[in-house]
């Protein structure tokens, strides 16, 4: 980070060293912020032993860590790299990730309101209950009224404070003509205040405020729960947008070298790998790619760049290495940053109606046709409107989704609470409900199920020439077998030949011209095709064309992920059908297959075919989940009705998924899969909860015979029961335990 | 019932006292970090107020 990337914090408020006297950096100088993700610290011990280490460093200002988030924000001199705090804390057996802190959003400002009116909206009912009571307990006359005048001076102001939220919802969706739970809120706290002050003024014997009050401060209860729930799904999407462009790769008179984002400067010239997320914005200057910038514009289909084409940040480089002239900081296009993470959290939801939205769809309406067939029954046989009203009011406020409100997010909240515990981070709420759908599960297997580890077996054979070309065309690529391969060369003396034309093909392998000669790196299908030396056995893995000798094969000694098979049965036992989905081929394919147990392989398939396959399953009503990490599965993780990656995968695949499993930790599957149907079964309840309540309480109310009391304590059991049974111990499914 | 114009008075004052209080607390960023300042208690060296914003 510069000093000039400051756009979030004034000065100012930069901390006095007040937990460092002894530090010998000074505030004058200015001093970048950094946020680094620590999925492994759970204790004070953890606390105090990341605090001390970052402290030991001399460029380091402050250091806080923030348990709940499994942050540290650490303020230091601007030369101190990311990557410097990063290695300081894996000494000390803390694997951390920066995020961007630019691409965070700041909702804390948010969540202290909601604090502020829950507590505000507390007082409100606390205080006017008192006063109900007395009046419950049998003040009346002038008594009474003046019970009555003080609540409606405490009550009214609170609720136009505390209930804005609701008012300013329900506002905007009638504005478009459309309804959501917000609207029988804001109608009942309305009428009831409204009522209820006609009430007090004139000297009747019945107000609502301490029920309009309790409505409030429950939902807003609720609404706090969300915002909890969203703030964690939130640090997990900017976990996504920082780690990959974080980091890279630059190139200074004719050397690549890898640098922070932050780092880079107007006019660097960035090298940006296909599946990569482009770091900064700027202008391609060398090389030929398409970009998926559904992000920025919506469209659906790739964009073809070549040189000369305008990139911009957080734009993902689908096919070809491409060579960009940055114009832009990092910093500068955060703006973009901030667009893409909305649209990934806008478009997700757009594909899904949670539970809560579509039980509002009937409830919404069923209570207002409910309480207008209370008004006008009782206007029909008394003709006494304002004893109608009150009928009405009295069905509003008791239908009124209190519980509701409180049903799905206390859950939610409570679920992704253990998950992240857990490891999984879910990218958004309507990840659970889909994912208790699920009845099939296809895997991707390079990556997903095999550690990603290979060996290269038998280099030695090539000429140093070719393992040149080797190495610059496994740099190019991020597929798991180029990563190896480029890991077994780096450290070799080896010549750099200038590639042209450098392309990689989604499932088919990387491509260029070198001293007019096709090189070729890749699945050897698609190597050996145009060859005359289609011969290669099945443990070939990939192929190369050499420029000058022809077509090789290399073998790959694949490890596979030591918990897989253990988690595979898990699944089989929770009654998952379980696929295998890879462009492998089909003999290596089938040896993963017959070690670990599947209901179904399926081999040599492209993404079209991957993609293609699911949408069949889904067609012939089946609930997929996909689980797949690299750019071969992006268009199948779309596609799946829900999705997981690994944190490790490539940033298109996380893009496209649901659940982020940290690490290489996908054995949590069935966790998250048993959390996840537990929690549906827990909002299911809850629904159920709430509607028994309502079904005792309607009828009261539509008799006439709801007065204040029954209505508070209807309210108030119903939402107590609700929040209580969210907090129950997840059901005792085979698997939970991992 | 007269005691009433001094008691509703007095239970409001003492309500408001305990909301500005959680208000000054919600300010004072005791609420970012709920576990974090669960586990500090314990620790020896610990700090006795939570953190400004960097």
């Amino acid at each position: 980070m510069t000093g000039s990337a400051f756009p979030l914090s004034p000065p100012e408020s930069l901390p006095k060293d007040a937990g460092h006297p002894d530090n010998s950096a000074t505030t004058d100088s200015p001093a970048s912020q950094t946020l680094l993700y620590i999925s492994d610290m759970h204790c004070g011990g953890c606390i105090s032993k990341i605090e001390a280490r970052l402290g030991q460093m001399p460029a380091v200002i402050s250091a806080r860590v923030n348990l709940s988030l499994k942050q540290v924000r650490i303020n230091a001199a601007p030369h101190l790299p990311a990557q410097a705090m990063v290695d300081a804390l894996a000494e000390i057996g803390f694997s951390a990730r920066p995020l961007d802190s630019h691409v965070l959003p700041d909702d804390k400002a948010e969540m202290r309101a909601t604090l502020l009116r829950i507590a505000v909206a507390g007082f409100g009912m606390m205080n006017v209950m008192l006063l109900s009571v007395s009046v419950w307990s049998g003040a009346d006359a002038a008594t009474r009224q003046l019970l009555h005048l003080i609540s409606a001076l405490i009550a009214l102001p609170v609720l136009i404070y505390a209930a804005r939220p609701f008012f300013a919802s329900a506002f905007k969706v009638l504005r478009h003509w459309q309804m959501n739970m917000d609207v029988p809120i804001s109608l009942a706290i309305l009428l009831a205040s409204l009522n209820s002050l006609y009430d007090a003024l004139t000297g009747g014997a019945h107000a609502y405020f301490d029920a309009a009050l309790a409505l409030t401060f429950f939902l807003l209860s609720g609404r706090y729960l969300e915002q909890l729930a969203r703030s964690k799904a939130r640090s997990a999407a900017a976990l996504l947008a920082g780690r990959q462009s974080r980091f890279a790769t630059i190139r200074r008179r004719r050397q690549l070298c890898r640098m922070a984002v932050d780092d880079i400067r107007e006019g660097d010239r960035l090298v940006s790998a296909a599946g990569e997320a482009i770091a900064c914005d700027g202008q391609v200057i060398k090389g030929e790619s398409e970009t998926d910038r559904s992000f920025l514009t919506g469209e659906s289909l790739p964009v073809a760049v070549r040189a000369g084409t305008r990139v911009y940040a957080s734009e993902i480089n689908l096919t070809g290495q491409l060579e960009i002239e940055v114009s832009a900081r990092n910093t500068d296009s955060l703006l973009t940053r901030i667009i893409s993470l909305v649209d990934i959290a806008e478009t997700s939801r757009n594909r899904y109606t949670a539970l809560a939205d579509r039980a509002a769809r009937i409830y919404a309406p069923a209570v207002h046709v409910l309480a207008a067939i209370g008004f006008l029954f009782w206007y029909g046989t008394s003709n006494d409107f304002h004893l109608s009203l009150s009928v009405a009011i009295a069905l509003l406020i008791i239908t009124c989704p209190c519980a509701l409100g409180l049903a799905v997010p206390a859950v939610v909240t409570i679920t992704s609470g253990r998950l992240f515990k857990g490891g999984i981070l879910l990218k958004n709420a309507t990840a659970l409900e889909r994912l208790a759908e699920i009845d099939v599960i296809v895997f991707d297997k390079t990556g997903t199920l095999t550690s990603g580890q290979f060996t290269a077996a038998d280099l030695d054979r090539f000429s140093v020439q070719d393992l040149g070309v080797m190495r610059a065309l496994a740099a190019a690529s991020h597929h798991p077998l180029s990563t190896a391969l480029y890991d077994a060369l780096a450290a070799r003396k080896l010549p750099e030949p200038a590639l042209e034309n450098i392309t990689e093909l989604p499932a088919k392998g990387v491509r260029a011209v070198y001293n007019g000669h096709i090189v070729m790196l890749g699945h050897p299908d698609w190597v050996a095709k145009d060859s005359v030396q289609s011969q290669f056995s099945g443990q070939a893995r990939l192929g190369f064309k050499s420029p000058d000798t022809g077509v090789h094969f290399l073998c790959f000694d694949e490890h596979i992920h030591k918990d897989v098979p253990e988690m595979l049965a898990c699944l089989d036992k929770m009654g998952y059908r379980r696929l295998l989905l890879t462009g492998d081929n089909t003999q290596s394919a089938q040896i993963i297959a017959d070690q670990l147990g599947f209901d179904e392989v399926i081999a040599g398939v492209t993404p079209e075919d991957k993609m293609a396959h699911i949408q069949r399953l889904q067609a012939s009503g089946r609930k997929v989940l996909m689980a797949g990490d690299g750019l071969n599965d992006t268009a199948a993780l779309a596609t799946a009705h829900a999705a997981i990656a690994p944190a490790d995968a490539l940033d298109a695949a996380r893009s496209s998924a649901d659940a982020i499993l940290l690490g290489h930790n996908i054995q949590g599957l069935p966790f998250l899969l048993a959390s996840a149907r537990s929690a549906k079964k827990r909002i299911l309840e809850n629904f159920a909860l709430a509607l028994i309540y309502n079904l005792i309480a309607v009828p009261l109310a539509f008799a006439g015979l709801a007065t204040p009391l029954a209505a508070a304590i209807a309210m108030s059991a119903s939402s107590v029961s609700v929040s209580l049974n969210a907090f129950r111990a997840p059901g005792q499914n085979k698997g939970a335990d991992r | 019932m007269t005691v009433l114009l001094v008691l509703i008075p007095v239970s409001l004052l003492l309500g408001l006292t305990g909301l500005l209080f959680f208000a000054w607390s919600v300010k004072n960023n005791q609420y970012d970090d709920p576990q974090g300042a669960a586990e500090r208690i314990l620790d020896d060296a610990h700090d006795s107020a939570p953190k400004k914003d960097p």
